[in-house]
């Protein structure tokens, strides 16, 4: 904010800048004039027609979209409860957090076969289920022709592996909100269901921004649950660019993919930033 | 990630409670009572920890027990919620799998190079945005996020030409180039909330005391920063631990941890994969044990 | 046809090579110099690796680097980018038929004509490894093909007269109703994973068996006829299918009664209770009882640094004694002409008398691998598995999405110009689809 080093942030940020320009600007652009050559290396949108063309097109595409849509919002309750938990610092609060981190740490290779462990026919669902007597038979849960339950079973195992993240960032954003606010809307008889709406979303906008953006942009690219679960009963984005790339052996359709991967990206972080403008003096 | 100002701004002025309810005035509140209701109140509380905790944690345990199922018991049903013995056989077998070991220690190395190189270069920048505000640092924020929306399988695949053409291919210097890039938004994000935790006053204190700038920053600053940095190596770490898809496209002979579990793993045995998964699984219980205490800081300062 | 190679396929190739390069300094800097560099793309499993290295490699005199290619293209792109290094490090090539043919066809292979004489490989195989050509390209090393399990108690539920040995597609179809019936579960089961090898099932099996041939009559009334056949019995196949990639495991656990995979992929389910399975011929269709033989081959690469080595290698392998041990641990049969000793599991004797009696059966009808693809191998698989998609999965009309896949499989034999294979006709040019159903 001093006038005269003014020039000392620039420097700072400069390393990372360079770094990012070598290791990741470049290749995208490389990916981006991948996606627009055909597999001869000349200019044409022949690759771009090959993905809209693709049969699996569709399909993967919308199974991306819906696994997004519903696993934001149940994402976005589940990591909130779990703030509004910690926050209320109850006995072992430390506890509790070290338990709803858990999953920050766990890649999503494991947390694939983790759930199918639970959810496969002769899996920890269906034994504990008919050991309680709730069922007579296992569910076949991983069902390739039941899409909806194979969305639902990925949809619980990412709410399961990818919600921490939110968490801190909620939490965080949570012990920002002097305490006053919250007793003061307590004692005067707000409900808990007032005191998150009037006081605790508003106040949190910032961290619900960086958090929404962020596993959006995560969520777009979801893969190995949706693989391990689903198998080929339903495919999503990041499993056609990579089809396109090792099976297919055709790494201008799968630049193709990570562009369009890309393009409902940043469209959609537009559409947050639109939707949950953050005032520069609230900004964190 | 909390700037300086809801301190300086105490929230005794409500105006300055952006979007938030004002702070009701009036006669002071009338004194708590710790009736039954309260109570019960909390024992809803608990309840609510309780149940998000098992969400999380049962699938973990679940894991273990199909990891430590013996030979026997493998294919019974419905299975065992407490396992009648230990067996380490799966575990036992999928650690002696040739090159296990190797990859194990090479996916070390790769975190520890994507640690020196993502907190070297993220460090400074994230300080930037915690200290100055310049131009263009909203955008840098932006951008820095926006580097997450590109598909890591499909960057990897030019790097893969580009790593030939210097000649890293296939090392952990490569894979560890490619974690920093992976790293770099987290890095700097999550620095930027350990530096603006410490008060810029300090600074600014010890400067007027006549230390230079910098060595105000590394006499006042660094060693306040110290574990809020440790914490964000650990977390860097951990997404270079984590890492199966660039690490699968730009090794081969020399495979990280995971990328060596994707390409032989995914065809083996489901209670070698369970095994797997368990191994896997064993380093993130520890590292965020470990931080867990920091783990806030990460994200923003905890006022309190 | 390098040129055709994708940067990154150039790129893993070229990888591959140089790491063998850097390993290879570092094993001589050990004291571990001269070893010959195997690079296959059989026995990549982790398990099966393994047993390569300790078991099957174990009696060599010499020492051999095993290094396994998963997928089969970093076996292609590595010879590939040592040819145009003019130099390499990999000796000795393991592979299929398929793979081994499309680098022969590039003229990248060493003629092995002088190591025959040493060995006593059957001469149908042998005839296989020429390529056409009067050189032997490759030395059949081992092969393996794809049968049928199921239970032992599923036996009980077969539709009446019906002979296990000579089942037909039909009356599996019936089998599954019964077991569904009389247990309420749907029991048949397919590797339709994404591992899983479903795509041989269309390939070498049904539509051979339906039809006679497989891309002649990708789309014709025949072709349709299989995929309605399909669509029936899919409604007696466990939905879960579409996650299994190796069918030993679901069989072993009980979620699936009767099921068709690859004979490595099934035989830990007859090992571990070979009393509770039972191993038979794939049954037969309209056409006859087709299978696939997949014929693994060992070749030479022109650049090999090593050929005496590997010849060495190859003649360890080809022994019969070794042959016998290859089949005893990674279940891949013999492709030696004399009596192989070796003692034999249930589980393994059992596939063994399956295999025995499906090649000698009087309607047998052999379906070769894809031949001349070159790296549209995947493209060429994935069609396969996107008519499942679209007929099975998604339920739709057989006819409509055949008729809507069968330009993409013509693209690919153009783009390739890739001849039919047996069982479908030879042809001049490109193999054309078969459409007009």
């Amino acid at each position: 904010m001093t006038k005269r080093r003014n020039l000392a942030p620039w420097l700072l940020v400069l390393p990372s800048a360079l770094y990012l320009a070598v290791f990741f600007a470049t290749p995208m652009a490389q990916s981006f004039a991948l996606a627009l050559q055909d597999s001869a290396g000349s200019w044409s949108l022949e690759s771009v027609q090959l993905m809209l063309g693709d049969p699996d097109f569709g399909r993967a595409v919308s199974a991306t979209l819906t696994l997004l849509v519903l696993v934001i919002p149940i994402q976005l309750a589940l990591a909130l409860a779990m703030a509004i938990v910690i926050n209320k610092r109850l006995r072992g609060t430390s506890l509790w957090l070290y338990c709803y981190a858990l999953p920050l740490a766990i890649s999503e290779l494991a947390a694939g076969i983790v759930w199918v462990s639970i959810f496969t026919q002769r899996g920890w669902l269906n034994s504990i289920l008919q050991s309680l007597g709730i069922l007579d038979r296992g569910v076949i849960w991983m069902s390739g022709e039941s899409y909806w339950m194979l969305i639902g079973i990925i949809v619980v195992a990412e709410a399961w592996r990818a919600t921490s993240i939110m968490m801190i960032i909620l939490v965080a954003g949570l012990q920002s909100i002097p305490d006053e606010y919250l007793e003061a809307a307590e004692v005067y008889g707000a409900s808990l269901w007032q005191r998150i709406r009037r006081v605790i979303l508003p106040m949190l906008r910032p961290s619900l921004q960086v958090a929404l953006i962020l596993r959006v942009i995560l969520a777009i690219q979801v893969f190995a649950t949706a693989v391990a679960l689903a198998g080929t009963g339903l495919t999503v984005m990041s499993q056609q660019a990579l089809d396109w790339a090792n099976d297919i052996d055709n790494d201008n359709v799968a630049a193709a993919w990570a562009g369009l991967m890309l393009v409902i990206s940043l469209t959609a972080t537009v559409g947050i930033l639109w939707l949950l403008p953050v005032r520069e003096e609230q900004r964190q | 990630m909390t700037r300086a100002h809801t301190l300086e701004t105490p929230p005794t002025t409500p105006a300055r409670a952006l979007d938030g309810p004002p702070v009701p005035e009036g006669p002071p509140p009338p004194r708590r009572k710790h009736t039954w209701r309260r109570l019960g109140n909390q024992a809803l509380w608990y309840a609510a920890a309780i149940v998000l905790a098992l969400f999380i944690a049962l699938p973990i345990y679940l894991i273990f027990v199909s990891a430590v199922t013996p030979e026997a018991d493998r294919y019974t049903y419905p299975k065992a919620i407490v396992p009648s013995a230990l067996s380490f056989e799966n575990i036992s077998f999928f650690l002696r799998a040739s090159g296990v070991v190797d990859a194990f220690w090479r996916s070390c190395i790769v975190g520890i190079i994507t640690i020196v190189l993502a907190l070297g270069i993220g460090a400074p920048a994230g300080y930037a945005i915690a200290r100055y505000v310049f131009r263009g640092r909203d955008a840098y924020r932006l951008v820095i996020l926006a580097t997450r929306a590109f598909p890591v399988v499909i960057l990897s695949i030019p790097l893969a030409v580009l790593y030939r053409q210097v000649g890293i291919n296939d090392s952990v210097l490569g894979v560890a180039l490619m974690h920093t890039t992976l790293a770099l938004p987290f890095t700097v994000l999550i620095t930027s909330s350990v530096f603006v935790s410490i008060p810029r006053d300090l600074e600014e204190a010890a400067q007027t005391l006549g230390c230079s700038p910098a060595q105000a920053f590394r006499r006042i600053s660094l060693p306040l920063a110290l574990p809020g940095l440790t914490a964000a190596a650990i977390f860097t770490w951990v997404l270079s631990w984590n890492d199966v898809f660039a690490a699968a496209i730009l090794t081969l002979r020399n495979p990280t941890l995971p990328a060596r579990i994707l390409s032989s793993l995914t065809q083996a045995p489901l209670h070698f994969q369970f095994a797997a998964a368990f191994v896997m699984l064993v380093p993130s219980l520890v590292v965020i044990f470990i931080i867990r205490r920091y783990l806030l800081g990460l994200w923003g300062r905890v006022v309190k | 046809m390098p040129s055709s190679m994708g940067p990154r396929r150039r790129a893993v190739g070229l990888a591959m090579a140089v790491a063998i390069g850097a390993s290879l300094t570092g094993g001589a800097a050990l004291g571990q110099g001269g070893s010959v560099v195997m690079l296959s793309t059989q026995l990549a499993p982790e398990a099966e690796a393994q047993k390569m290295r300790d078991q099957i490699l174990g009696g060599f005199a010499g020492s051999v680097d095993f290094v396994t290619a998963d997928p089969g293209s970093v076996l292609i792109d590595t010879v590939r980018v040592e040819a145009q290094a003019g130099s390499g490090e990999v000796s000795l090539l393991g592979g299929l038929h398929g793979e081994l043919s499309t680098l022969g066809a590039e003229g990248l292979l060493m003629d092995l004509s002088d190591v025959v004489a040493d060995l006593d490989v059957s001469p149908g195989l042998l005839e296989l490894g020429k390529l056409g050509t009067d050189q032997q390209l490759y030395i059949p090393w081992m092969q393996a093909t794809y049968v049928m399990v199921a239970r032992r108690d599923a036996l009980e539920h077969l539709p009446a007269g019906a002979d296990i040995n000579a089942l037909t597609w039909a009356q599996v179809t019936e089998w599954g109703a019964n077991l569904q019936a009389a247990t309420g579960e749907r029991l048949l089961g397919f590797p339709a994973g994404a591992d899983g090898l479903i795509h041989r099932f269309f390939q070498g099996f049904a539509y051979p068996a339906f039809t006679g041939g497989v891309n002649t009559h990708f789309a014709d009334a025949s072709g349709v006829a299989m995929w309605e056949w399909l669509k029936e019995t899919w409604q007696y196949v466990n939905p879960q299918s579409t996650t299994y990639g190796f069918m030993q495991e679901p069989l072993l656990s009980g979620e699936v009664a009767v099921a068709w995979d690859h004979t490595a992929r099934l035989i830990e389910a007859l090992r571990t209770s070979p009393d509770d399975f039972v191993a038979f011929p794939v049954p037969a269709g309209p056409e006859g009882r087709a299978f696939m033989p997949v014929v693994a081959g060992l070749a030479i690469p022109a650049t090999a640094p090593d050929p005496e080595g590997a010849k060495a290698v190859i003649r360890h392998l080809l022994d019969p004694a070794t042959q016998g041990i290859t089949l005893q641990q990674v279940s891949f049969f013999p492709v030696v002409t004399s009596e192989v000793q070796a003692e034999l599991d249930a589980g393994t004797q059992a596939e063994l008398d399956a295999v025995s009696a499906q090649i000698s059966a009087a309607d047998a009808l052999p379906a070769l691998l894809p031949i001349g693809l070159a790296d549209q191998g995947g493209a060429y698989n994935d069609v396969f598995k996107s008519a499942l998609a679209q007929i099975i999965v998604e339920g739709g009309d057989p006819a409509t999405v055949l008729a809507g896949l069968a330009p993409t499989l013509q693209g690919i034999f153009d783009a390739t110009g890739a001849p039919c294979w047996s069982p479908d006709p030879p042809s001049d040019g490109p193999c054309q689809v078969g459409t007009g159903g």
